[in-house]
């Protein structure tokens, strides 16, 4: 059985997708990236290859997100795209009329309109991560309560607090001041969905012509308390696709089973690459004035992957 | 005597450099500016100030640091607070103990006597006032044929067979122009300069997207403030169109009534009546012309906290819907990670290809 492999290392997930040729997601996995994009994805694969049925055949690999370059040479990817084309593509393939993508991650956010199965527009966080993924998670820990409960709790608030959203310093403290003048935590964490909803639409969503069908997706869209808050917002349905936390591996899979139709032979190394030692190092290179700092990708102390030189000269282009 | 330094704005400095030269001083080039360069404006300016600000006082330091005891830089007028920079910066320098002179000239037909008097303490060799007539008029040749050649690398990069052969070219010619002293080696430098660049093997029919970049004059002048965004769009298979040249700035801002400046605020009337500062009302202007010429796309540059392009980028969600052209909006600061903005472009120009291809889709006459 032909399937195609989809991987997305983000800041904060590493998100592995395996879908055969009739669009059937039979592996998705989620996976914190902590900081090590290589133990998260070797650790990953080895969970992808454990559960998948002998016969299977992975005959392309996309990769996507953050850290696409580096899982693209440690898996020899056939395709390598950007987080916002591939998020595009997956929520084409879901809701082929979908017209709006909402999509929060850990640490971007970003809004794709697509008319006609085609994105005309997109906009992404420019110069702060307020309102992502990883806020929320501070907060979560800060206030003791995990993130799986956040958003239901949010859905218990019965009055309005007003939390400040263009900025997680100035809302980290307008929380703590709306606490200890005691209100209600699910009041506080509503009004802390309402915020970051307001700061989405008045930052990425700004003047763009948002309708429906609306797609939410990324590790945020699990929370309920925002999903309701951009309802009240938009004043339409937003609809969370099942896989909507691993939508950037789908794409990425999809990207690659469009990639090898037409023709040729994956580059794909093999579920082995779990066993090999991979290593990064990186180093100041001082030939002009620019000191670009180069970055090496190790496989088993033999160099696969080099980059972060602006004029090429230490590129290593083995993709 | 005068060692004469200058900020660092693209290849501006060539010209300059032989400028400053033919009046009798030494010159100290600035480098590229470089993370220590930011490392050292950030230390020492205010926080909220804007990139540019940062570099300047980066690249004055790091010049001072190489013997400058000149810094020559303009002025400007108008609502953009860059018109106080050069007087904070010499502030900020004086505190931190170093001794310089610093000559900031204004638009020259608006202060005439304050012109000549900084021309005069600049003229170390004597010369006439005829004589720096000329250099003057010759380090405008120079500079013209620098921009004429930069021009040149946009058209031939997208196109070119081996990546990177136009960038390094390019490098190479502009060190010819820098040899060159007269007017004769400065015409014959640029057509070998030309030449060189029209030799490199291009792919005839690669589809090419055409971009327009518009924005703030610093970031959008110095490749190391704008992570060479030329290069990367030029490599994408893009050619870049930049609404500002030095040359050009410098025409519309001694002649109101230059027919560029007088089309881009005509453009951009209905939307920005008046001068907002900085180039807030061009940005406007000249992306309503790039999408009358259909150009695919329009990228903005700009400062963090550049209220001028601030306003621009709002106004550009409108303009942009109109007339039906995508615009994608870089604020620009220290960070120095390339894959955010490497991301956003490549998207960027995956999304104008496939509008151009659905395009080409519906009138195939204009493949054929």
């Amino acid at each position: 059985m032909k399937a195609y492999l989809g991987i997305d290392v983000g800041s904060v997930s590493t998100n592995i997708v395996i879908v055969t040729e009739d669009n059937e997601v039979i592996t998705s996995l989620y996976l914190r990236t902590r900081g090590r994009p290589i133990e998260a994805l070797q650790a990953g694969l080895k969970e992808a290859a454990a559960g998948i049925p002998s016969d299977l055949q992975i005959a392309g690999v996309g990769t996507t997100g953050s850290g696409r370059f580096l899982a693209g040479v440690m898996v020899g990817a056939d395709v390598i795209k950007n987080e916002i084309t591939a998020h595009a593509v997956a929520a084409s393939l879901v809701q082929p009329n979908v017209q709006t993508v909402l999509e929060i991650g850990g640490q971007d956010s970003k809004i794709i309109i697509l008319r006609n199965g085609v994105v005309t527009d997109f906009a992404m966080n420019t110069v702060c991560a307020a309102g992502t993924g990883s806020f929320l998670d501070q907060q979560a820990a800060r206030l003791g309560i995990p993130i799986q409960e956040f958003g239901r709790l949010a859905l218990k608030s019965t009055s309005s607090v007003r939390i400040a959203g263009r900025c997680t310093v100035f809302a980290e403290s307008d929380m703590i001041h709306k606490q200890q003048m005691g209100h209600r935590v699910e009041d506080i964490i509503n009004g802390l969905c309402e915020a970051l909803v307001r700061n989405y639409l008045n930052n990425v969503g700004k003047g763009k012509e948002i309708l429906p069908p609306i797609l939410f997706q990324g590790g945020v869209a699990a929370n309920e308390g925002i999903k309701a808050a951009f309802e009240r917002a938009l004043g339409f349905d937003v609809q969370i696709p099942r896989y909507y936390n691993v939508m950037g591996a789908l794409g990425a899979a999809q990207l690659a089973k469009e990639e090898m139709s037409r023709g040729g032979k994956t580059r794909f190394k093999g579920f082995d690459v779990t066993s090999l030692s991979y290593k990064t190092r990186s180093f100041e290179c001082n030939s002009c004035s620019n000191l670009c700092e180069i970055v090496e990708v190790l496989e088993n102390e033999a160099i696969i992957g080099r980059w972060g030189s602006r004029c090429g000269k230490w590129d290593i282009a083995d993709l | 005597m005068l060692k004469v330094t200058f900020p660092r704005m693209g290849h501006s400095y060539i010209a300059f450099k032989m400028l400053m030269e033919e009046m009798g001083n030494e010159v100290v080039v600035p480098p590229r500016p470089s993370k220590r360069t930011l490392d050292l404006g950030v230390q020492h300016a205010p926080e909220f100030a804007c990139l540019p600000f940062k570099i300047l006082l980066g690249t004055y330091l790091e010049t001072i640091e190489m013997g400058a005891n000149t810094l020559v830089t303009s002025g400007g007028h108008g609502p953009c607070r860059a018109g106080l920079y050069a007087q904070v910066h010499h502030r900020i320098i004086q505190d931190l103990g170093h001794k310089v002179n610093m000559v900031c000239f204004e638009a020259p037909l608006r202060h005439p006597i304050d012109f000549l008097k900084k021309v005069n303490f600049l003229n170390s060799a004597r010369l006439s006032y005829r004589a720096v007539y000329q250099a003057i008029k010759k380090g405008w040749h120079k500079l013209k044929a620098l921009d004429n050649v930069e021009r040149l690398t946009h058209k031939i990069r997208p196109r070119e067979l081996v990546a990177g052969a136009t960038s390094k070219v390019y490098r190479q010619v502009q060190l010819w122009l820098d040899q060159a002293k007269t007017y004769q080696e400065i015409d014959e430098a640029y057509h070998e300069s030309v030449k060189a660049l029209n030799n490199i093997p291009q792919d005839p029919d690669r589809m090419i997207l055409k971009v327009g970049i518009i924005g703030e004059i610093y970031v959008l002048l110095e490749p190391a403030s704008n992570q060479e965004i030329e290069e990367v769009l030029g490599n994408l298979g893009v050619e870049v169109e930049r609404s500002i040249f030095l040359t050009g700035w410098t025409r519309d801002n001694l002649n109101k009534n230059s027919k560029d400046l007088v089309t881009c605020h005509e453009a951009a009337k209905s939307w920005i009546p008046v001068a907002i500062g900085g180039h807030g009302q061009d940005s406007v202007g000249h992306t309503v012309l790039y999408a009358q010429q259909g150009f695919d796309g329009v990228v903005q540059l700009a400062p963090f906290t550049c209220i001028p392009e601030i306003v621009s980028k709002t106004v550009l969600t409108r303009v942009s819907r109109k007339y039906n052209i995508p615009v994608l909006t870089f604020f620009l600061d220290e960070q120095t990670g390339k894959a955010g903005m490497a991301t956003r472009l490549e998207a960027f120009v995956d999304l104008l290809r496939r509008k151009k291809l659905a395009r080409l889709d519906t009138h195939p006459a204009v493949t054929s």
